[in-house]
């Protein structure tokens, strides 16, 4: 059917489907509790750290939340899971759907290959056991976006298990400050995608696309809250979620309205809701038809999902015919925690920073590029990246490819600035100019725009006395001690300069002049 | 010319004694006088003369495809076929036209093989009848035939004539009606529990059901995935090889087909001594069910290949007897599952009541099904319940290994073929036969043919004899996984031995004398 997901814990197209199985956190920075099993069907979940629940009120237990995450994240690939039919967004509706997509009778699954190596690299970019078998089951439900009337996704046996991610917390007083924690993940499974359902309550009908290439990410929340040391409490899940910011909206809500009814002689039902975005609160979905049996099967028609690694690879096995685990090993990219660790201790960089200059597709290797040109400190090479140019890239929705500025571009104007050449505040000014995309290096604009510091200690001081001559009075406001006026001074002085001199020079030749 | 074999067929096409539209021509004319056998449901007549046409035009250029070119075939309605409307005998699928042909089916086309038309089955081949589709019964030609017309003479019992015509046996009955009345020459079935053998054994025909995995599902619309194979009725041994021999291979559509080399073409060696082979007799197949007529052309077979200096011994499959449970939990959860698709959205009936999704379904599922198989939807459902599926599902899976293992232990200790019976007893008359329900007949009926199925292997059925009533009966041999080859080699001795009568239908079409001309002695017994 559509597009094929990797599913860390949902329904989806191909998805590799991770399950990420958590804990509970019974106080910040508490060490987890025990799995929860009752969390079945969820990928993964994660702790919510305890600031999000209620503040306890004097002589009342504590609130934990328990979270499970269970993602459906979209396969990069070019043909779908169980079908050739080719994955493209916004094609038009139904345009990529082959005959098994349909579910014409008689059409039979075919296992795509591709899908099967992003989730062998996926399991081990996350720390997960590939299993060397794994089984595809049929999950059963009637709905008209699922035209065969089940689902086939990896139930009993997944393609890989027991994983972790470390990924960094915001917390501290000035919530900057980057705190490392760990998930587990419980499994990852690879899953057809269902289609998508287009309601036309106008005319009451439902339009149907299997082409099922909508959305690269989908998460559903499993929440529950519990007091520490007491017995888990009753889960809900908020499905389909599908961005960052509207899931830690709808789990902040969550709990909190978990916590409300519980206090409140309330009980929570074991149900499914879901997230009003524009309401940002989660309501009850109403199944109607109670609570669903998926009516589990092996599927009968995919054999079982072998893989090799060097040591059980059969001698003479056809490369095209058999996946080596070892083999996707070698090709996987070094990953974020440990790039994250190299630029902390290469360049003393804060760890905040190390997750922006990776968060950001082609920041990194930007900012390496820079370092690698300029003789310019790499604290300074940070600063410059993460403030000015992310600032301008953001500011104008680029992505960092899409860059008017060059690493060399910008290499070039650290050195300008490291050597003193120019002062801070041109260097803005060359940024700025950079960024018009002319075709200009920042060498030519400094000389074009006279943006050279000052060198000249005599000319400098005639034009401080000038300027001194020129406002006796800010020159008296001085000397009567108000400290602000000599920043004045330095203001226009620099003004006079066209901010070419360095005001740290300035204010020495003014000081002195005045005999501070 | 109607009456010969495929082979021999061929090679009149290939000397030019008769061209394949002369041929398609008389097939079809005989379709037509055996309607009210209602072995087809689809006749394609435009097609199969369009395809005669390039099929002659290949002979006159000497461009033949092979032995299938210009061969009349027919396809049971469960095999998709593009462009030609594919029902499974079910209200669900009335006005179906696939898109696509089923791999097999593309196969023979491939091969320049008429397709004549679909025959009939019972809905979603649910049956061992071939009564239960929605197009009404299949009537087994050997009602007609001069053989069982005149023990029926002699018979002062014997009622009225046209209410007593017999059942073909099924699922597959259309296609070994569409064979046996000599409407074309080969035709496939489908087989998951019997549903080739079974019809070929009460139709006097050969039966093929190929090793699980030697043949493309792709395009059978499934009973049972892990139990379905295309299955091959033909009216000798050789003919069953040359389509084997065109259908057999991995296909990229189908991830269970096999990719290990297998030996191709099928061609069978004519054996002549069997003095090393080793038969084995499974002592659980001696049922108290089973007609005395049946038991004794088995042991007659046995001692046939014994005085031939062949070693026959007697078997233990111990766990024979709870094959048809197992296959019951099975088959009906498969079942569920498969039927789950019929939903009445994206193709065939859909019932006019637009109260909702819902309502729309069931109204949907109950008009397109019939009772048999909303009873399998049924019971498949409540097996695999969340709380049920251990105790059914999965122990039925057990079970299914153990059968499975029965086979291998067998074949380890140094068996290269079972002999069995295929059916209890001949194929007795419609009115006889639905006395009994689907459930119970279908139990009945596959006793001996369904733990192949669990098991996978290779299994053909040979007509053997005919039974005092003069009708069919055949005689099952089972041989090791993809061991096809050998075993149709070793059925093609025995065929060789009895040498069964051919049908005689003249009576039932006498303005066909062809029929005729390649009859055999109607001797009934076996060389001793």
């Amino acid at each position: 059917m559509a597009a094929p997901m990797l599913r860390w814990g949902c329904r989806g197209r191909r998805w590799a489907f991770a399950r990420v199985d958590g804990g509970s956190c019974h106080r910040r920075g508490a060490p987890t509790g025990s799995t929860s099993n009752r969390i079945r069907g969820q990928s993964s979940v994660a702790q919510q750290p305890l600031h999000t629940a209620q503040k306890p009120r004097k002589g009342e237990h504590k609130w934990a939340a328990v979270v499970g995450l269970e993602i459906h994240a979209q396969i990069s690939s070019n043909s779908k899971l169980f079908s050739g039919s080719q994955v493209r967004f916004s094609a038009p509706p139904n345009s990529l759907v082959s005959f098994f997509d349909a579910s014409l009778p008689g059409t039979l699954p075919v296992l795509n290959r591709r899908c099967v190596e992003a989730a062998v690299m996926t399991g081990l970019a996350l720390n997960c056991h590939i299993n060397k078998k794994s089984l595809f089951d049929r999950k059963h439900y009637f709905y008209a976006d699922l035209p065969a009337g089940y689902q086939i996704t990896q139930q009993r046996l997944p393609i890989a298990v027991n994983g972790s991610l470390i990924y960094g917390v915001c917390a501290g007083k000035k919530q900057s400050q980057v705190i490392p924690k760990m998930v587990r993940i419980k499994q990852i499974q690879l899953e057809q995608d269902s289609g998508k359902s287009l309601h036309d309550d106008l005319r009451s009908q439902t339009l149907i696309d299997l082409n099922r290439a909508e959305g690269q990410l989908r998460v559903d929340a499993n929440i529950s809250v519990h007091h520490p040391g007491e017995p888990l409490g009753v889960r809900t899940e908020v499905k389909n979620l599908n961005s960052i910011r509207f899931l830690a909206k709808a789990i902040d809500y969550e709990i909190q309205r978990q916590i409300n009814e519980l206090e409140n002689g309330g009980e929570i039902l074991n149900e499914t809701r879901s997230f009003h975005q524009k309401l940002g609160c989660t309501m009850s979905m109403r199944d109607k038809e109670g609570k669903q049996d998926y009516r589990f099967m092996p599927e009968p028609n995919l054999p079982p999902l072998v893989l090799y690694d060097a040591t059980s690879l059969p001698a003479g096995a056809d490369p095209q015919q058999v996946i080596n685990i070892d083999q996707i090993r070698e090709t996987l990219p070094e990953l974020p925690s440990v790039t994250r660790e190299k630029l902390v201790q290469q360049y003393g960089m804060l760890l905040e920073h190390s997750f922006t200059l990776l968060n950001e597709v082609g920041l990194l290797e930007f900012f390496q590029n820079v370092i690698k040109e300029t003789r310019a400190e790499p604290k300074k090479v940070t600063s410059w990246v993460l403030n000015t140019f992310l600032g301008y890239l953001k500011q104008q929705n680029l992505a960092v490819s899409e860059s008017p500025v060059t690493p060399s571009a910008l290499a070039e104007l650290l050195d300008l600035l490291d050597s003193r050449t120019i002062s801070s505040s041109a260097a803005k000014q060359v940024f700025k100019e950079l960024w018009k995309r002319e075709g200009k290096t920042p060498g030519q604009i400094v000389s074009e725009k006279q943006l050279e510091l000052m060198q000249d200690q005599g000319a400098l001081e005639q034009l401080c006395h000038s300027v001194m001559e020129a406002h006796p009075q800010v020159v008296m406001d001085v000397k009567k001690g108000n400290p602000r006026a000599v920043n004045k001074l330095i203001g226009l002085v620099r003004k006079a300069t066209q901010s070419r001199a360095d005001p740290v020079m300035i204010k020495e030749i003014l000081e002195k002049k005045m005999s501070l | 010319m109607l009456g010969r074999t495929l082979r021999e067929v061929s090679a009149a096409l290939k000397q030019g004694q008769i061209t394949p539209t002369e041929l398609c021509q008389k097939c079809l004319s005989l379709i037509k006088k055996t309607k009210f056998l209602n072995a087809y449901i689809t006749v394609s007549e435009e097609v199969a003369l369009k395809q005669a046409e390039e099929s002659e035009k290949r002979y006159k250029n000497g461009q033949s495809l092979g032995d299938l070119d210009g061969i009349p075939i027919a396809v049971k309605d469960n095999f998709s076929t593009s462009g030609i409307e594919t029902t499974c005998a079910s209200n669900m699928l009335k006005g179906y036209i696939p898109p696509y042909n089923a791999t097999v089916v593309q196969k023979l086309l491939d091969q320049g093989a008429l397709l004549m038309g679909k025959t009939n089955l019972d809905e979603f081949a649910m049956g061992s009848g071939s009564t239960d589709g929605v197009f009404g019964p299949v009537k087994n030609p050997w009602s007609y035939s001069k053989q069982y017309r005149e023990k029926r003479k002699q018979n002062p019992h014997s009622k009225n004539e046209d209410s007593d015509w017999l059942i073909t046996g099924g699922s597959s009955g259309g296609s070994a009606a569409a064979v046996s009345a000599f409407t074309c020459y080969a035709a496939l079935g489908s087989d998951t529990g019997g549903s080739t053998r079974n019809p070929a054994a009460h139709c006097g025909l050969v039966g093929f059901k190929p090793s699980y995995g030697l043949v493309s599902r792709h395009g059978l619309i499934p009973l049972v995935n892990s139990m379905d194979v295309p299955g091959i009725l033909t009216r000798c041994v050789d003919d069953a090889a040359i389509v084997l021999g065109a259908l057999a291979g991995p296909d990229p559509r189908d991830s269970t087909t096999v990719h290990d080399p297998i030996n191709k073409p099928f061609m069978l060696p004519s054996l002549a001594d069997v003095s090393k082979l080793c038969i084995g007799i499974p002592k659980e197949y001696l049922v108290p069910e089973l007609s005395s007529e049946v038991q004794s052309l088995w042991s007659k077979a046995a001692d046939l290949f014994e005085s031939e200096g062949a070693k026959v011994i007697e078997v233990s499959l111990p766990h024979t007897s709870y094959s048809i449970v197992c296959y019951h939990v099975l088959c009906t959860s498969e079942v569920a599952s498969n039927m789950a698709r019929f939903d009445g959205l994206q193709y065939g009936h859909r019932c006019d009541i637009d109260v909702s999704t819902e309502a729309m379904y069931a109204a949907t599922r109950r008009e397109g099904f019939n009772d048999v198989v909303r009873g399998r939807i049924l019971s498949g459902n409540y097996f695999l319940l969340k709380e049920n599926y251990e105790n059914y599902f999965v122990k039925a899976q057990k079970v299914r290994r153990l059968i499975a293992n029965d086979f291998v232990n067998v074949f380890n200790s140094g068996v290269d073929v079972l002999l069995t019976p295929t059916t209890l007893s001949e194929a007795v008359p419609y009115l006889e036969f639905i006395k009994e329900d689907n459930r119970t007949r279908s139990s009945q009926d596959d006793i001996f043919t369904q733990a192949v199925n669990m098991a996978g292997l290779p299994a053909v059925s040979i007509p053997v004899a005919l039974s005092n009533q003069g009708l069919p009966i055949g005689l099952q041999f089972i041989g090791r996984a993809f061991c096809d080859q050998q075993l149709l080699t070793v059925a093609k001795w025995f065929e060789k031995q009895v040498e069964f009568p051919v049908i005689q239908l003249q009576e039932l079409m006498d303005d066909c004398s062809a029929v005729l001309e390649n009859e055999k002695l109607a001797s009934v017994s076996l060389k001793q």
